[in-house]
């Protein structure tokens, strides 16, 4: 790939306008419809069993329904012969005991009885424990990466790289809002290794702006962003499509339980990607940078930048 | 010279590489469904393992090999079917006190094991396997101490010939009123000699005495709380008949118990969740039942019903409680009845031959307590409730004095016997639990998730390396050897560190496969940049490494704290995946750094170069 010269910095309103678009959008669907949390911070019970056989789901809602399990969905997982049934925390009905009382009600004169793939219960204490160890995690990742690049960098940096990530954050969630998929603990983690993963592509092109800022005295702060982006555009995407490739893998052979994991990976990889090139670095031009801010910084570098 | 490593890096680089390769070869081998028997208790002898091995030979599966190793025998069968077959046997033949454990035995040949090399540590969601959270009632626990020094208070008082009018409970006080104001002093005594964990507070009345459960009483109680039921526990499940099984405490009143292997999850609920204890009490015979089902049951009596439904009035006083049993096995009496022998602790049969002398000939009953947590939604809010559920479970009429050991009889079947002595026999818990969360995974479903994610793993790697190889040439197959270098890496770790593997680990590995070349991509970007710009071959090698460094260095560390922050808040599978993650990393900087330059070196180095193949 050749060095490319595109004016990214200078058409910013453009990414920036549609950014603004999906964010809102995003955040609209968040605020309105929510995300559909899963039973690991709203706590109940799942249930997944298999037959040999495709499964007659209207069969299984009318027996659970007789047997008083009437909250309970049914529904196909993965494949037609597998079978997911969620149950909400029930009035007046031991949660602990559910899922055995579930399956042998399922169970009941059938002559092949479904197998058991797995249950998940979660009490309500641990339910509200989880979500608020989940809402942690992405405070203090957030909070010690702002001062990590406040530190190698300069604050309208952290501040710029933060904005990047959280925009990808915010519209990878809207569209999983937006399309009603299950948010759960696993696709927690999806979303903090996304940060990472945001992170780590808007750095790069941070990494060439000080270079450049120390490199070309005589241009503008938007002239010398402008050649960053392009030198690492190559590298942006050429990374972006290794991973996509894994994720690729994963989403379409990881299985079911992992879908979501890998739906989140893509679409965050995509966004991140997007972010790195045409967010990151006019949020750090419009907060103020200038090379004056990394005079000092830049010598503190020069030790960590000649280790082997 | 350019481009030259010294000896020692390349010594260390290789040894790396070797190390790795060592450690992580158990993971090839993989394992073999196998039955493993051991008692109790004591270890089996050489006769008793013959016996075994004689039995599972008699069911004619095929036996790989039979050990017997450490007093415990492990026979090692083809398939899950001969597993299950085997072991069903061997529970009905071998009896309460031998525990019979599937396992998986690892096939890692003899001089692995012996450098302490062993395949990586799979989590429940690979292996098929119960995970339980269990919650310790904390209120319930003190409140036990306090009927208990309730009790004890009495007694002492009674011994000590100090005479009161009442020993009462009242919101969480103790309050004791003498019958005269001169016994205080002695009281005062006996209080600061026997029951310094009580507080005593003295009220505006002379004859009255209040004492409260200490703080520190109460920490130490709740403390033991955790403790006692983490060794309750793992008793408990040593009779459930599991191989490894992980039992550890969560946070201040949680503690998670991992069975892998386990199917039967009602049986094992069942087990672990309830808090089974007996109390003994007296027959009250002096008084009308039927006056008490009819609503007015005497002062220190309380009604109770029979398992057959009829009423009976029993002492309110109790005689002993669960935690004073200190074994008790099922047998059959003399008659063939299921039984349970029951011994007790020394304040335990001093309390029962004390009663038992002055009662002989008069029925004593024996109340089976069970605590049944739930959690219910009433009005839109959860509370946690506690059914408490009394069965009189047997009435006999005392035959002798005894004290330290004797039989209970009544139950319906030797399976009720076994199930009761179960309980028992691991003690009464010191307060009860409640299963806060379940996750199990049937063994199909493990093999799935395995299978699943070999194959995205493989996939996903192969896509990669065909990409890199396509769009850097030779320096594309060089960073392909530092990727293949650093899943062997991580590999090697997970199995040496014996951390849990799980799904979402697969998947890190994964994503670290996709994001591990991106320092290559970085190094070899720049190396094509100092080529545009007219540098020498060898000169654009060594400026890229150099220059990329940098930004490697704040790209991964940012990845790092990321995981690092995941590894802290995350439980379970999430910790697994940020596991993987941060190996992954670290392992990537070293491999994709390091290792490509040792090879790069290897090829470009000390020589003219006209072009590079990149």
């Amino acid at each position: 790939m050749k060095t490319t010269n595109i004016n990214f910095i200078g058409n910013r309103n453009i990414a920036l306008i549609f950014s603004g678009v999906l964010s809102l959008i995003s955040i609209i669907s968040l605020a309105t419809q929510g995300l559909h949390m899963g039973i690991d911070f709203t706590g109940g019970t799942l249930i997944e069993i298999g037959y040999q056989q495709p499964a007659d789901l209207n069969a299984l809602r009318q027996k659970l329904d007789v047997e008083g399990f009437e909250s309970a969905t049914v529904q196909n997982f993965g494949t037609a012969k597998d079978v997911l049934i969620r149950l909400k925390l029930q009035e007046g009905v031991s949660s602990a005991d559910l899922s055995t009382q579930v399956l042998e009600t399922i169970n009941k004169d059938v002559a092949e009885p479904a197998s058991l793939r797995r249950v998940e219960f979660v009490g309500p204490q641990v339910g509200d424990d989880l979500a608020q160890d989940g809402f942690l995690a992405l405070l203090y990742s957030s909070l010690a990466i702002l001062v990590y690049i406040a530190w190698r960098f300069e604050w309208k940096f952290s501040l710029g790289a933060i904005i990047a990530t959280f925009h990808d954050v915010i519209v990878t969630l809207g569209l999983f809002s937006l399309l009603g998929l299950e948010f759960d603990l696993t696709v927690l983690a999806a979303v903090l290794a996304l940060i990472g993963y945001s992170l780590n592509d808007t750095i790069v092109v941070y990494d060439r702006i000080r270079e450049g800022f120390r490199e070309f005295r005589d241009k503008s702060t938007e002239e010398i962003m402008n050649i960053s982006v392009n030198v690492t555009l190559s590298r942006t995407i050429m990374t972006s499509l290794t991973v996509l490739l894994v994720l690729v893998s994963l989403f379409f052979l990881g299985g079911e339980t992992i879908h979501n994991f890998a739906l989140v990976l893509l679409f965050g990889v995509f966004f991140g990607t997007y972010s790195s090139i045409f967010i990151a670095s006019p949020a750090a031009l419009m907060l103020g940078v200038s090379p004056a801010d990394l005079m000092i910084p830049v010598k503190d570098n020069s030790d960590i930048a000649h280790l082997p | 010279m350019q481009n030259h490593f010294p000896l020692w890096k390349n010594i260390v680089i290789i040894l790396a590489f070797i190390i790795s390769i060592i450690y992580s070869l158990p993971n090839l081998y993989g394992d073999d469904p196998s039955v493993q028997v051991s008692h109790a208790i004591n270890k089996l002898t050489q006769s008793q393992a013959n016996d075994i091995e004689s039995m599972i030979k008699s069911t004619g599966v095929t036996v790989k090999t039979f050990e017997f190793k450490d007093g415990k025998t492990v026979a090692r069968l083809t398939n899950t079917d001969d597993q299950m077959k085997v072991a069903d046997l061997l529970h009905d033949k071998m009896g309460n006190d031998y525990t019979v454990a599937l396992n998986l035995a690892p096939n890692t040949p003899a001089w692995l094991q012996n450098i302490g090399a062993q395949a990586m540590y799979l989590g429940l969601d690979l292996r098929g396997g119960v995970h339980f959270l269990l919650e310790v009632d904390m209120d319930a626990a003190v409140k036990q101490a306090e009927e208990r020094y309730n009790d004890d208070l009495r007694l002492a008082l009674r011994e000590a010939k100090i005479h009161y009018q009442a020993v009462t409970k009242d919101n969480g006080f103790i309050k004791i009123t003498l019958k005269s104001a001169d016994d205080k002093t002695q009281l005062m005594a006996l209080l600061s000699k026997e029951f310094r964990g009580l507080t005593v507070t003295e009220p505006e009345s002379d004859e009255q005495i209040w004492l409260k459960v200490s703080e520190t009483e109460v920490r130490e109680i709740k403390k033991n709380a955790v403790a006692q039921n983490m060794t309750t526990l793992r008793n408990r499940v040593n009779e459930l008949g599991v191989a490894e099984p992980v039992i550890q405490q969560q946070g201040e009143n949680r503690i998670m118990v991992q069975l892998p292997g386990v199917q039967d999850t009602s049986r094992a609920k069942e087990i672990l969740g309830t808090t089974a204890t007996l109390e003994y009490h007296m027959a009250d015979t002096e008084h009308d039942v039927q006056q008490a089902v009819s609503g007015h049951a005497p002062v220190g009596s309380k009604l109770y019903y029979e398992k057959n439904g009829s009423p009976i009035l029993l002492d309110k006083r109790i005689i002993i409680t669960g935690d004073q049993i200190v074994d008790s096995s099922s047998s059959s009496d003399d008659d063939g009845r299921p039984s349970v022998s029951i011994s007790l602790n020394g304040i335990g049969a001093a309390k029962m031959g004390k009663l038992t002398q002055i009662s002989i000939g008069k029925p004593m009953a024996v109340v089976f307590i069970e605590y049944k947590n739930e959690t219910r939604i009433v009005n839109g809010q959860k509370v946690r409730h506690k059914e408490k559920v009394e069965k009189v479970i047997s009435v006999a009429t005392i035959q002798g004095v005894f004290s330290k050991r004797f039989q209970t009889t009544g139950l319906d079947s030797p399976q009720e016997a076994r199930n009761l002595s179960l309980l028992l026999r691991a003690g009464a818990l010191a307060a009860p639990v409640d299963i806060v969360e379940e996750r199990t995974v049937g063994p199909s479903l493990g093999q799935d998730n395995i299978n699943k994610g070999m194959m995205s793993f493989f996939v996903g790697f192969a896509l990669v390396v065909l990409f890199m190889a396509v769009y850097y040439k030779l320096f594309g197959l060089i960073a392909n050897m530092a990727l293949a270098f650093n899943v062997v890496i991580v590999v090697a770790i997970l199995s040496m560190l014996q951390a849990t593997l799980t799904l979402p680990g697969i998947a890190g590995i994964i994503l670290t496969v996709g994001m591990s070349v991106d320092a290559n991509v970085l190094i070899f970007e720049r190396i094509k940049e100092e080529l545009n710009n007219g540098n020498t071959p060898q000169s654009s090698i060594f400026a890229g490494y150099e220059k990329a460094f940098g930004t490697i260095f704040d790209s991964h560390f940012t990845n790092l704290v990321v995981a690092v922050v995941l590894f802290a808040f995350g439980t379970g599978s999430v910790k697994g995946f940020a596991v993987t993650l941060i190996i992954g990393i670290l392992s990537s900087m070293f491999t994709a750094i390091t290792g490509t330059r040792m090879v790069i070196n290897w090829i470009y180095g000390d020589k003219r170069v006209e072009k590079l193949s990149i």
